[in-house]
């Protein structure tokens, strides 16, 4: 009975864990395969979709596909700008909902929710049905891939700011007022610096969401392409393995500032 | 950023001299309910003054109106002459210890205690705000950031924050609340040194009757918006005026009588049968039925028949229910004939054997350490502080 | 810091409008898409006609697909949730001090292209993948069997997508159970096993409502796993409608279409929402 236990005991103690990180495998099987695809030397054959050489080829001439370096500069611009406009956007919204009473809040804060429980399908189709009764079915765009990207943006930085600034202890701002400080003094030096941790990964989520996205802005993007709607088009022929080289680069970028901001919160907050 | 409109304000240094904190029919309502209730107080320079109350009795809100944290509904609070009612908090020279203390979690601990200073644009700040955490014995933690430091070393920063800015009136809002009970003890003294050290009006928010006991000079006891009696910890202790703070501020035996007499100095009272006699100073009622209230430590009990050494009220009947041995003491509970428990306290002095529980003993206490309260007062009130 | 009385609304403003014009309104278009006179096109402009017959035909050609969407989608959501929950807890409660590179490898693969990673599934299940290879050595699929375009191979992709969206709030619910209630289960009684059905499983029922809603809302959307990892036998409502759009510029059963599908999913997200009792989450 006792061994029994013990046994029992244990593989609850470690399948559990043993199982977790399986799955995480599973999740990360495929950025293996783009990694390791990125050193893929096919030019002697017609099949991408197996490894033959091991090369440096890929890295070295990233640009070497037709289009591709500039569907990523086209993606980096949009990320950026919709990046820029839905963080400032959104941290207004964020403050007005968290820390002002007006008409029409709570149809607000479920308007914001919306978006991120709509399929992209249909706010791709329902955007593209605006544009085009607008009369602007045929001026698609660098514009309005932007305006889709804020849209879509927008919801997760609010979400993201409103829960850094509910999270604020609000005695830190009284603190400050009784030491002195006025209001616009207490809110630079004490309420921004601490909500900015909020804000910094609101816009690295609105940034790789932007980037990523490919069902709204496929709809939406006319004759521009961004570099997922690259990589579709060529998905159908066969693609260029320098894909897995922007792929690889992507994910190592995201990877390094993750872990860096890991590690500087953790070497100022050691307890 | 206004940096320079902050360093152009001058009323946040100290006045010449010390001035008195005055509220004068203070309220605040809020939506549901008042919170304070037309309070008037004078905190004289230079005290320790303590509000002490259970929690929702308004002492916080006080503590608040007078930082300028919240706006009075109605009522005036003057510091000196100077009416500082609507003044921001940022311009008044009242600095708060806040209960969770607040640190700034983005500054370390030399840059939190310089807040203030700084946005006073004040010279040589470094220099104070070292010999402040000297103050504080925490000169080596200067570098520290809040979330490193214990509870107590927090506490210090929180202190030290306010008071390097030298204001007229420090708040301390239940600032030894999350302490645990050795380093409350050790704070409580500390800070009591500090204050006299510095000289400065503190005005201390707790709902720990010890801690106000301990520390300030003068205590006010509020409930319900409302203060109950004001005084120093002796007078509150040994005359409370209602039975709020005769439960409240340590605990009391209260028993039902009815005034037999009221002549010269001394009131009588029939108890149960038997007639005590009160002080008149003592007794806050002159006529029909009250409450005889005696302190549990001034209660004396013997076996029955043998004398007690204290000349005076003497009742017989009564019948040990409850022992308890606490060390510096024996609490019994002794049951009276009309079949109330009450509490007495005896000293170990090892000069007699504890009783035993159904021992038959008698009760007696000195008529000087009685005192009367009114009948229409909750015999319960503040006796259990739900906290 | 709450100074003046229109502040709130001056913050809101302009966020408030983007989302009016280009999220609210949008809406309102694709209604009045969906009930455009289908004889309609591009160049000689639409006509809101009220052809509610749109909905029909949208209906009677396309119902496989949309049925295959939420059957898809629902099946992807089951193993998500599954899957999800595993590591969630793993994370939570056994990972210890590796929790933190735990959480960061579930944000990872967030931060690679969609595209990209799907596509990689393709290599990973492609007939003479190792996958396969594997599978047809310990004969549990025929010599000619295939991965690739089988249901199969695109449940897998939604499952892969979407994982993420199930695990993030299931672990923000898990690490909130004071591990004491755990630990009180077991001291009245509880096996391990009852103490999890009746104590953690109820507690993370938040995370879980708001991870099979994150998962299954954009898979039941989704066209890209179906259209690379899928052959026609696999397509789904998004692949209809994306098509409708783009290439037969039928924008009458194109609007028709999605609008169906966001009011399935909108009647199925309520009742959820009803049967799970977790109304608070709206």
């Amino acid at each position: 009975m006792n061994v029994l236990h013990r046994v029992g005991r244990w593989i609850g103690e470690h399948l559990v864990l043993a199982a977790g990180v399986l799955v995480l495998v599973y999740m990360f099987v495929p950025i293996a395969v783009v990694m390791l695809m990125s050193f893929n030397d096919n030019s002697k054959s017609r099949n991408v979709y197996a490894f033959r050489d091991f090369t440096w080829h890929n890295w070295a001439n990233v640009c070497q596909p037709d289009g591709m370096c500039e569907a990523v500069l086209r993606s980096v611009v949009i990320g950026l700008s919709a990046t820029l406009v839905a963080t400032i956007l959104g941290t207004l919204a964020a403050f007005a909902l968290v820390r002002h009473r007006f008409l029409g809040r709570s149809s607000m804060n479920t308007i914001i929710f919306l978006p991120m429980a709509s399929p992209e399908i249909v706010m791709g189709s329902s955007l593209l049905a605006l544009f085009v009764s607008a009369g602007f079915g045929g001026r698609l765009g660098m514009v309005t891939i932007f305006i889709a990207h804020v849209m879509f943006c927008l919801s997760f930085v609010i979400v993201t700011v409103k829960a850094r600034l509910a999270g604020l202890d609000g005695n830190l701002e009284e603190a400050a007022m009784d030491l002195y400080a006025s209001e616009s003094t207490t809110f630079w030096r004490v309420t921004f610096p601490l909500v900015f941790p909020g804000i910094a990964a609101a816009a690295l989520l609105s940034f790789s969401l932007s980037f990523d996205d490919f069902i709204i802005t496929n709809l939406n993007a006319g004759q521009t392409v961004t570099f997922p709607m690259y990589v579709w088009g060529v998905a159908q022929r066969g693609i260029p393995m320098q894909v897995n080289v922007i792929g690889t680069i992507m994910f190592l970028v995201a990877l390094a500032i993750v872990v860096g901001n890991m590690l500087a919160t953790r070497r100022k907050q050691p307890a | 950023m206004s940096l320079a409109a902050d360093r152009t304000d001058t009323t946040a240094r100290p006045a010449e001299g010390p001035r008195d904190l005055r509220l004068a029919a203070l309220t605040k309502e809020f939506a549901t309910f008042t919170a304070v209730r037309s309070l008037d107080l004078t905190v004289p320079a230079g005290t320790f003054f303590a509000l002490l109350g259970p929690s929702g009795c308004g002492k916080t809100t006080t503590l608040r109106m007078v930082a300028g944290l919240e706006t009075p509904t109605s009522g005036t609070i003057h510091l000196g002459d100077r009416d500082i009612t609507w003044e921001k908090p940022y311009r008044r020279p009242v600095n708060t210890v806040f209960q969770n203390y607040a640190l700034f979690p983005h500054l370390d601990i030399h840059e939190n205690v310089a807040f203030g200073l700084r946005r006073r644009g004040v010279k040589d700040v470094d220099q104070q705000v070292q010999e402040m955490l000297e103050l504080v014995e925490l000169e080596s933690q200067a570098r520290k950031k809040p979330p490193q430091m214990s509870g107590g070393q927090q506490q210090r920063v929180a202190l030290a924050r306010a008071l390097i800015n030298r204001p007229e009136v420090l708040l301390l809002d239940e600032p030894l609340g999350a302490l645990d009970l050795k380093l409350r003890r050790s704070m409580q003294i500390e800070i009591k040194r500090i204050q006299e050290e510095v000289g400065l009006t503190f005005v201390h928010v707790t709902h720990d009757q010890e801690e106000a006991m301990t520390m300030a000079d003068t205590i006010a006891v509020m409930n319900g918006g409302v203060i109950e009696q004001m005084g120093s910890p002796t007078e509150l202790y040994e005359n409370p005026q209602t039975t709020f703070v005769a439960n409240f501020l340590g605990q009391s035996n209260l028993i039902a009588g009815t005034v037999a007499s009221a002549e010269g100095d001394v009131v009588r009272v029939d108890m149960h049968g038997t007639q005590v006699s009160i002080p008149v100073d003592r007794a806050h009622t002159r006529t029909g039925a009250g409450w005889v209230g005696i302190r549990p430590e001034k209660v004396l009990v013997a076996p029955a028949g043998e004398p007690i050494d204290a000349p005076g009220n003497h009742m017989t009947g009564g019948v040990v229910t409850d022992v308890s041995f606490v060390g510096v003491s024996t609490q019994y509970l002794v049951r009276m004939p009309w079949g109330q428990e009450l509490m007495a306290f005896e000293q170990n002095t090892g000069r007699r054997k504890i009783l035993r529980h159904g021992a038959e003993v008698d009760v007696s206490w000195r008529p000087e350490f009685a005192f009367l309260l009114p009948a229409d007062q909750d015999v319960r009130a503040g006796a259990f502080e739900e906290d | 810091m709450r100074r003046g009385r229109f502040t709130g609304y001056w913050l809101m403003l302009p966020a408030a409008l983007w989302l009016g014009v280009f999220f609210v309104i949008p809406f309102y278009s694709l209604l009045a898409t969906s009930l455009y006179d289908p004889e309609g096109s591009v160049l000689t402009g639409y006509d809101v006609t009220w052809h509610v017959a749109n909905f029909a035909d949208a209906l009677r050609e396309h119902a496989d697909e949309l049925w295959r969407s939420l059957w898809y989608a629902g099946v992807a959501t089951v193993i998500c949730a599954v899957l999800g929950y595993v590591l969630a807890y793993a994370i939570a409660f056994k990972a210890g001090r590796w929790r933190n590179v735990m959480l960061v490898l579930v944000i990872a693969p967030f931060f690679t292209s969609f595209l990209v990673r799907t596509l990689s599934w393709k290599l990973i299940l492609a007939d003479d993948g190792f996958v396969v290879d594997f599978l047809q050595t310990l004969h549990l699929m025929g010599e000619d069997d295939r991965l690739l375009a089988t249901p199969v191979a695109v449940i897998a992709g939604l499952v892969y997508n979407f994982l993420p969206f199930m695990v993030l709030p299931l672990y923000a619910s898990l690490e909130k159970i004071d591990v004491r209630l755990i630990e009180a289960a077991g001291d009245l009684y509880a096996s391990p096993a009852r103490g999890f059905w009746k104590v953690t499983l109820p507690l993370s029922m938040p995370g879980l409502v708001a991870g099979t809603l994150l998962t299954f809302i954009p898979s039941a959307g989704d066209y890209i796993n179906a259209q690379l990892l899928g052959s026609t036998n696999q397509r789904m409502v998004g692949n209809v409608i994306q098509d409708l759009f783009t290439n037969t510029g039928d924008y009458a059963t194109a609007g028709a279409l999605s609008v169906t599908l966001m009011v399935i999913i909108v009647a199925m997200v309520v009742l959820y929402i009803r049967k799970a009792g977790t109304e608070e989450l709206l």
